[in-house]
C-alpha cells in the first residue's frame, strides 16, 4: 500500500450524501474516502447506485444532502465543469466517446483543463499504454470496437494529468483479456505513479483484488467495507457477488 | 444559354444569402435540438443595425470611404447582433433549458413577435430605403459578339462583394469549428454535452457563444440583403428566416456544410423557376422540393439519421 499516511486527510471524502432521482432517493446516506494514492472500489449490484456516487461527485445530479470534499474543499455546490477542473477526471458508464470525432480529438477534449500543457508528452504515454489507440488515431470515436471504446475513455481522462482517476465499470462488456490488460494498466499506474483511484466495478473479483480497500453497495446504502482481500473473504460478499463463476 | 448564367448568379447571390442564416438554425439546433425561431427576426434587426450604422458613418461623421465604411458596418452589425441574441439566449431560452421540449420553442417565437415589433415601434412600419451607392456592374457577354439582342449577363459589384464575403466568412467559420479548441468545444457539447460538462467545459458558456457565431453570421446575411435589395421593413425576417430554415432542413439539420448546400439550392431553386416559369409560384416550388426530398432523404441531402433529438 502506497504512501496513504494515516493522519493526511482524505483526498476524496463523501459524507451523509444523498441523491434524489424526482422523488426516488438513489442515495440514502453515504459516507466514503478515497486516500490519496489508493485504489478504491466501489461494488453492488445492478442498480445499487454506483453510478449515481460517481455522478454525484461530479454534481450531475447534486446531492439534495450530505457533503462532498475533495482534497479540503467542499464542492458539493460547484459547477460540473468547475470540478473537473480540479483534475478529477471520469471513465463514464457507457464510455460517452464523442463518436464523430477522431480518437485524437477525443484525447485532445480530455487534456482541456489543462490548456494543452504537456499534451505531446501525455499523448505519448497514453499511446504507450494502449498502442492500439496510436492505430486508430486519424478514426472516428464511434467506430471503434467496445474494448478501444473502453482503453479510449480512460485515455481520455488520463489526458489532463487527475489527481483522482474514477472508472465506472471499464469491465462491462468486454472480452476477458482485454479486461485484464485494462486492469493490469490501471495497477501499474497506481504503482509508478502513485495515481488515487476510484473504482465502480460489478466485476467483484477482479475489482476487490486489484483494489486496496472497497466498499459493497445495496440499494443506495453502504452495507460493508475493508481492505480487498478482507472484503473477498467475507462470506457475504462471496454469496452475493463472487459464487457461480466470476 | 445566356439567361441560363444569368439566374445562375443571381441564384448564388441570394442563396449564399440563405446559406448565412441557415448556419444560425443548423448550429442552435445541433447543440440544444431547439429550433430558434427568433433567428429571422434577427436577421432583419441586423439590416436595421446596418442602415443605422452606415447613416451615423456617413452622415453624421462625414466618412468618405465607402470600403471603410462598408467594413466598419459590416464589424458593427456583427457585433451588435450577436450581442442581441446572446441576450436573448440568456433572458429567454437559458432559463428554460432543462424545462419541457416545447418551452424554449415557445420562448422563441415569443421573440421572434418581440423583435419584429420592436422594430416597427421604434422604427415605423414603412420600408425603409438604403442609400443608393455607386453598383458597377460588369456586362460579361462584352466581346463575345453580344447577346442578340436578347439579354445580356451581368455580373454587379455588389453580387461579387456577397459572393466573396460569404466565402471568406465561411472558410473561417469553417476552420473556427473544425481547427480550434472552442470550434472542438462545440461539437462535444453537440455530441454529449454531459460528457463536455465531465472534461471541465464550460457548456452554457459554449452555448452562448454559438448564438453570438450564428447572429454574427445572420447579420452578413443582413447587411447582404439590405445592399442587394436596396430595401428593408420590420416584416422582413420572416420570409428569409422560413427559407433559411428550409435551406437548413434541406441540407440536413445540425450539419454545416448541409446548411450551406441547402441555401444555394434554394436559392438557385427560386430563381430558376421564377426565370423559367412564374414568380408566383417560386416560393411553392422550393418547398415542394424540400417535400419531395424528404420523403426520400428524411434526414436532408447531408444529414445523418437521427434518432435521439426530436
Amino acid at each position: 500500500m502506497t504512501g496513504a499516511t494515516a493522519d493526511a486527510a482524505p483526498l476524496l471524502q463523501l459524507r451523509g450524501v444523498e441523491t434524489f432521482y424526482g422523488k426516488i432517493q438513489a442515495l440514502k446516506g453515504i459516507d466514503i474516502d478515497v486516500n490519496s494514492g489508493e485504489i478504491v472500489t466501489l461494488i453492488g449490484a445492478n442498480g445499487a447506485g454506483k453510478s449515481t456516487t460517481m455522478m454525484t461527485i461530479f454534481g450531475a445530479p447534486r446531492a439534495r444532502r450530505g457533503r462532498v470534499v475533495f482534497d479540503g474543499k467542499d464542492i458539493t455546490a460547484l459547477p460540473t465543469h468547475l470540478i473537473a477542473r480540479l483534475s478529477i477526471a471520469q471513465s463514464p458508464e457507457g464510455r460517452r466517446i464523442f463518436p464523430r470525432m477522431t480518437v485524437f480529438e477525443n484525447l485532445q477534449m480530455g487534456a482541456s483543463i489543462n490548456n494543452f500543457a504537456h499534451f505531446d508528452e501525455d499523448l505519448e504515454r497514453v499511446f504507450t499504454l494502449f498502442p492500439r489507440l496510436k492505430e486508430r488515431a486519424p478514426q472516428r470515436g464511434g467506430t471503434l470496437s467496445g474494448g478501444e471504446q473502453q482503453m479510449l475513455a480512460i485515455a481520455r481522462a488520463l489526458m489532463s494529468r487527475p489527481r483522482l482517476l474514477m472508472l465506472d465499470e471499464p469491465s462491462l462488456g468486454l472480452a476477458p483479456l482485454v479486461v485484464k490488460q485494462i486492469f493490469e494498466v490501471i495497477a501499474d499506474l497506481n504503482k509508478r505513479e502513485g495515481l488515487t483511484v476510484f473504482l465502480v466495478e460489478q466485476n467483484a473479483f477482479h475489482a476487490l483484488k486489484l483494489a486496496h480497500r472497497g466498499y459493497v453497495m445495496v440499494n443506495g446504502l453502504v452495507t460493508m467495507q475493508g481492505t480487498g482481500a478482507e472484503l473477498l473473504a467475507r462470506p457475504e460478499v462471496r454469496a452475493a457477488y463472487l459464487e457461480g463463476g466470476h | 444559354m445566356d439567361n441560363f448564367l444569368q439566374q445562375l448568379i443571381n441564384g448564388l447571390t441570394l442563396g449564399s444569402i440563405y446559406g448565412l442564416i441557415a448556419i444560425g438554425y443548423t448550429m442552435v439546433y445541433g447543440i440544444i435540438g431547439m429550433v430558434n425561431f427568433a433567428h429571422g427576426d434577427l436577421f432583419m434587426l441586423s439590416a436595421f443595425i446596418a442602415l443605422i450604422l452606415f447613416m451615423i458613418l456617413t452622415q453624421i461623421l462625414h466618412l468618405g470611404s465607402l470600403p471603410i465604411a462598408f467594413f466598419v458596418v459590416l464589424v458593427g452589425a456583427m457585433a451588435l447582433t450577436g450581442l442581441w441574441n446572446w441576450t436573448i439566449e440568456r433572458l429567454a431560452y437559458r432559463p428554460l433549458r432543462g424545462s419541457f421540449r416545447l418551452a424554449p420553442l415557445i420562448s422563441a417565437i415569443g421573440m421572434s413577435i418581440f423583435l419584429s415589433n420592436f422594430v416597427q415601434v421604434v422604427q415605423g412600419p414603412r420600408n425603409k430605403p438604403a442609400p443608393q451607392l455607386p453598383n458597377h456592374v460588369f456586362n460579361l457577354t462584352d466581346g463575345l459578339g453580344g447577346a442578340k439582342g436578347a439579354y445580356s449577363v451581368t455580373l454587379s459589384v455588389r453580387q461579387i462583394l456577397i459572393m466573396v464575403v460569404t466565402t471568406v466568412l465561411l472558410a473561417a467559420f469553417w476552420y473556427l469549428v473544425q481547427h480550434t479548441s472552442l470550434g472542438r468545444a462545440q461539437r462535444a457539447c453537440e455530441q454529449d454535452r454531459k460528457m463536455a460538462a465531465l472534461l471541465g467545459i464550460d457548456v452554457d458558456a459554449t452555448i452562448s457563444i454559438t448564438f453570438i457565431i450564428g447572429a454574427a453570421l445572420a447579420a452578413v446575411a443582413g447587411v447582404m440583403f439590405v445592399m442587394y435589395y436596396g430595401v428593408v421593413n420590420f416584416a422582413d425576417g420572416f420570409v428569409p428566416g422560413v427559407k433559411a430554415f428550409t435551406a437548413a432542413v434541406l441540407g440536413g439539420i445540425g450539419s454545416l456544410p448541409g446548411a450551406v448546400l441547402g441555401g444555394l439550392l434554394i436559392g438557385l431553386i427560386e430563381v430558376f423557376w421564377s426565370s423559367y416559369f412564374t414568380t408566383d409560384y417560386k416560393d411553392v416550388a422550393a418547398f415542394m422540393i424540400l417535400a419531395i426530398t424528404l420523403i426520400f432523404m428524411p434526414s436532408g441531402i447531408l444529414g445523418r439519421p437521427e434518432v435521439e433529438k426530436v
